[in-house]
């Protein structure tokens, strides 16, 4: 195949050359051009190497359907995007292109070697081969992952922006060919607000391929006017952008291309928009794609869609070859065989698998070409630059026609996914044999070549009705006037199938789907092991897998498992569409929620103080909090440690704004508590409060925390900061589902107070020298003042000293912080973080929700049974009740102390090998002294005290000795906070 | 993206909703134990209608009864959960 650029003719501009580079060589293209038509003006055939067998590939098609032509767009520094199709980038100047899975280069590539053991890697070889166990499979890994996969990623982070929009319409228009402009025309012109939408850079769809006149004057001239029609309606044109998905209820995700791969967009503007549209009415105008044919060395260079060798002529003006065979079942390949010829070039024959008719259009052909009929291709010879000759069998009789392309039409395979994602059903129409739409589930109506139709003036004529009737749908209730009347250069017809081989074809090199290498004898391979269904068929020989997601192949392997089932292909079925329809760039579905704008980021109202002492953060949910507060040099876990002593010897001081804080208030407030809370909590006295957790329905601890009563009627429930937006929808579910009748309010405070946790055993005079007020004693609320703020301070520890929790309004937070903090560290104390609350709390033996409350144990299991409400009626209680969460041996708390650190989610096991009996939920360290404390949950709980065991972690290589003790290691009896 | 009709905002993207639970799957706080398991474990999941406890959480923040063809996803009623007197 040697193509070259005709002298005149096309739609591309001849005045704009555009320079670019493939494979490292420089060529010249034209704007207007895409890759593949510009490289196919400069006489390259060879385009890439096939997945498998690496046989040299050249271009099939002309737009998205491409199969072979799969190039690398991009330089290494962040605009790079591999498995591009050659076909549907369009030229700029600069653009830079490598081919892909060939090694060291396209034309001499090692892979090619894969040819030679064919016979031993058909379709699904990897499922009865490597085997051997775990040891050997790591081995095989290593040149699976090698071989595996096409095209390199990108190395640099993505240069490019996107974004999301969202667009509401009455009438969306998917596709801009004659029967989608006529759609968006009428409706515009019925009153409707419409979007149309085009894949390509040109409105026209198959206009752009075979001139017409619409409504008397050039049809790409009226394409114009139906764009200015539709904008001046309110409506919206976009090109460059593809329909990817339809979703419920009418909603159609869009992927608008403001540059093409590689390109960097003029100014800030983002490379990619993602489209979210809500339409009243959706009119899917998407086409159809040509089927190629079955014969042996289908898939060499030189090898076309019929359809793509007329549009290289006559809209990139180009002849793709000098001499042309055309194998057809198809009327619509005649023109091809006038648009070859009045290019210039030469048609060795025109073979048509039908039985000899007659009509104007062959007769005009069978006076320039040879036309022959019950002819069918046998074998593409191998030639220079792809394709030397073409056999065919013609009524039986062997021939052989020199060429150097080979045109192939096996029928017209209507494009309706965007119609099945909907919800749809599907016929079969036995005169293109393939499905169109049929029972849409979302009132989306397909119109023109994706509904069967056949013709220009069918296309227009439906399209026109479709689309004014979708905009009355809509409430429109202009009139859009007459149809368009149309003339295309010559009609033809698209009607016509050819799935069978010709008798005698090497199935071996017939290839079904080209992406994916997989031949028709591979599908009759999966056929005779037994995969029956189209679903299986995909999976084994993956079929319609690829990049095209079969586009070219999935009917033509379809039809070969009906025949070989003896079954009609309706009664076989299609596999499952999905989105995208082409693939989208992973950055186009993120838009703008990247890098810090992944999720939003919380920030304490303390943030700026903790900025100022150098905190270490912790992500907690989108709360960020410091994790401590190192001294300059000074390590994280050297830094929690000093902070742990500290509490634990003096003083410390730490941010517990982020907690979740609930007023309940109302005649009902402790009744409602006692639903929502596990424990006990009207007997609380004004001014006093309890440690409590809550259960979640099926009996588990989802929650704990405390709750005060700092009213008659009204009360402060804390609980975790990791579950507070779960707490503020649960209490909202107990409220208005479980207990409507209670009379209550409940206002979730969470934001409104800052809190800061002072504790150690100077922690009380030190609040007393701030305070204007007493501090509370154990377990009880007081108000007071804090450098002149109003605050609220509760008695609680969670860190095994006496501790105070001083609540003030989040705005004013910041002064009353400070004076603390100054007289903390006056007085010797420390500022602490997460991470020294973790070893304090652990250390006394707290639970923690995520670490031993993880929604699998029950109160007894956690040591709480003590504390349930004895009169129930709490959200949980029926299903506590259940035997099997009262059973003895469940995994209960334990505490497990080692001579060093124990690693924290370890296996609890008897000794090296055992089965895991329990695990090690959160790991310590003596505050105090040496050694290494840990909190776990063992089966059997502490019935197994004193017992020695292992604390293994396989993952990294650790086994620590552990023995089972109380889970206490500091102060268990609460004498150094208890009144 | 289901389109729900809200009874207080009109209809509004699936993205404001949270899913909570089939409606016959809440559990009164006076259920016995058998009762419990019974609507939390031993459901019918329907093919088809279903009510359902949806929640407008990131608009009027209702609560609302939804009854929710679970094969097309059709919305065939919104309606906000009743308060019982």
């Amino acid at each position: 195949m040697t193509g070259r650029r005709l002298a005149e003719g096309g739609l591309v501009d001849r005045a704009r050359t555009l320079a670019f580079t493939f494979d490292g060589r420089r060529y010249e293209g034209l704007e207007g051009d895409t890759l593949a038509s510009a490289l196919l003006a400069q006489g390259v055939c060879l385009f890439g190497r096939s997945f498998k067998y690496h046989r040299p590939r050249g271009v099939l098609a002309a737009g998205v359907e491409e199969p072979n032509a799969l190039v690398a767009v991009g330089d290494a520094g962040g605009r790079f995007e591999p498995n591009t199709r050659a076909t549907d980038v369009f030229l700029y100047d600069g653009l830079e292109a490598v081919s892909q899975n060939r090694w060291p280069g396209l034309a001499v590539d090692l892979g090619a070697a894969n040819q030679w053991i064919a016979p031993f890697i058909p379709a699904g070889f990897y499922y009865k081969t490597f085997l051997g166990g775990p040891k050997l499979w790591l081995f095989y890994e290593r040149f699976i992952r090698r071989a595996a996969g096409l095209g390199a990623p990108p190395r640099a982070a993505d240069a490019d922006a996107y974004e999301h929009r969202a667009a509401f319409c009455d009438v969306l228009v998917v596709g801009a060919g004659p029967a989608g402009l006529a759609a968006a025309e009428a409706a515009a012109a019925s009153g409707a607000r419409v979007i149309l939408v085009e894949q390509d850079r040109r409105l026209g769809g198959s206009l752009l391929r075979d001139p017409a006149t619409v409504r008397g004057r050039d049809a790409l001239t009226w394409a114009g006017e139906v764009k200015d029609r539709v904008v001046a309606a309110g409506g919206l044109v976009l090109t460059r952008t593809t329909a990817a998905g339809y979703w419920d209820h009418n909603l159609v995700t869009l992927n608008e291309r403001r540059v093409e791969p590689g390109q960097s967009p003029v100014g800030d503007g983002p490379a990619q928009r993602l489209w979210r549209v809500r339409a009243q009415r959706v009119v899917l105008a998407t086409g159809a794609i040509e089927r190629p044919l079955l014969f042996a060395g289908n898939d060499r260079p030189g090898v076309m869609l019929s359809n793509a060798v007329r549009t290289y002529v006559q809209r990139f003006g180009i002849l793709p070859g000098r001499r042309v065979v055309i194998a057809t079942c198809t009327d619509d390949a005649y023109l091809t065989a006038l648009a070859i010829l009045d290019a210039g070039g030469e048609v060795a024959a025109v073979l048509d698998s039908r039985p000899a008719s007659d009509n104007a259009l062959i007769r005009r052909v069978g006076e320039r070409a040879p036309v022959l009929f019950g002819a069918q291709p046998v074998k593409a010879q191998r030639g220079r630059g792809g394709v030397s000759a073409l056999d065919a069998v013609v009524e039986g009789a062997p021939r052989r026609f020199a060429c150097d392309l080979v045109a192939v039409s096996g029928g017209f395979t209507p494009v309706v996914h965007l119609h099945m994602q909907a919800g749809g059903g599907l016929r079969f129409d036995p005169s293109c044999g393939a499905f169109v739409p049929a029972d849409p589930r979302q009132g989306q109506i397909s119109v023109g070549a994706a509904a069967g139709h056949d013709g220009l003036a069918r296309g227009l004529e439906a399209g026109w009705t479709v689309g004014a009737e979708a905009a009355r749908a809509t409430g429109a209730t202009g009139d859009p006037g007459p149809t368009p009347g149309a003339s295309p250069s010559i009609e033809a017809s698209t009607a016509g199938a050819a799935y069978d081989a010709a008798v005698g074809v090497n199935l071996k090199t017939a290839f079904v789907d080209l992406q994916n290498d997989v031949t028709a004898a591979d599908v009759d391979l999966a056929w005779r092991e037994g995969y029956r269904s189209v679903e299986h068929l995909k999976r084994y020989t993956t079929l319609g897998m690829a990049t095209d997601q079969g586009k070219t192949s999935n009917l033509l392997g379809l039809a070969r498992l009906a025949a070989a089932e003896g079954r009609p292909m309706e009664a076989v079925g299609l596999t499952t569409f999905r989105p995208p329809y082409t693939p989208v760039t992973l950055g186009a579905l993120a838009g703008e929620a990247v890098g810090e704008h992944l999720a939003p980021l919380r920030l304490g109202p303390l943030h700026d103080l903790h900025l100022e002492r150098s905190a270490l953060w912790q992500p907690s949910g989108y709360w960020t909090r410091p994790r401590a507060f190192p001294a300059p040099g000074e390590s994280l876990s050297d830094a929690a440690l000093r902070e742990a002593r500290a509490v634990r010897t003096t003083a410390g001081m730490t941010d517990v704004s982020t907690l979740a804080k609930f007023e309940i208030a109302g005649p009902d407030a402790a009744l409602f508590l006692e639903r929502v809370c596990a424990t006990t909590v009207a007997r609380l006295a004004v001014g006093r409060g309890r440690y409590t957790f809550m259960l979640r329905e099926d009996g588990f601890v989802i929650d704990d925390g405390t709750v005060w009563r700092i009213g008659d009627q009204r009360y402060l429930l804390t609980s975790s900061t990791g579950g507070a937006d779960r707490m503020s929808a649960h209490l909202s579910y107990v409220r208005r589902i479980l207990a409507p009748e209670l009379s209550l309010a409940v206002a979730d405070v969470q934001e409104h107070w800052a809190a800061a946790a002072l504790a150690g055993p100077r922690a009380r005079e030190i609040l007393a020298g701030c305070l204007e007020g007493e501090p509370p004693r154990h377990m009880a609320a007081t108000a007071g003042q804090v450098a002149g703020v109003p605050v609220r301070i509760v008695a609680a520890s969670y860190s095994g000293e006496r501790a105070f929790e001083i609540y003030a309004p989040a705005p004013a937070m910041a002064p009353v912080w400070r004076t603390l903090s100054a007289a903390v560290e006056a007085a010797g104390g420390a500022l602490y973080g997460l991470e020294a609350l973790e070893l304090l709390r652990i250390e006394k033996g707290h639970v923690e929700v995520g670490a031993e409350i993880d929604g699998r144990r029950t109160p007894g299991d956690l040591g709480l049974a003590r504390m349930l409400n004895p009169a129930g009626g709490y959200v949980g209680a029926a299903c506590l009740a259940r035997p099997a969460l009262q059973a003895a041996g469940r995994h209960a708390l334990v505490g497990l102390e080692a001579d060093g650190p124990i690693p924290e989610g370890a296996m609890l096991v008897a000794r090296a090998g055992a089965p895991p009996e329990g695990h090690v939920s959160s790991a310590g360290l003596r505050l105090t002294g040496d050694g290494g404390v840990a909190l776990g949950l063992l089966a059997g709980g502490l019935d197994r005290r004193g017992e020695r065991l292992l604390a293994t972690s396989p993952t990294r290589g650790r086994s620590v000795a552990v023995t089972v003790v109380e889970p206490h290691f500091h102060d268990p009896a609460g004498d150094r906070y208890r009144d | 993206m289901l389109l729900i009709p809200c009874p207080h905002c009109g209809p509004r993207a699936l993205a404001e909703f949270t899913f909570e639970r089939p409606v016959e799957s809440i559990v009164p706080l006076d259920a016995s134990t058998e009762a419990a398991v019974a609507h939390l474990y031993t459901r019918e999941n329907p093919r088809g209608p279903s009510w359902e406890l949806w929640r407008h959480a990131y608009g009027c923040r209702a609560w609302l009864r939804i009854q929710r063809d679970t094969a097309t996803h059709a919305i065939l009623a919104t309606e906000p959960m009743e308060r019982r007197p």
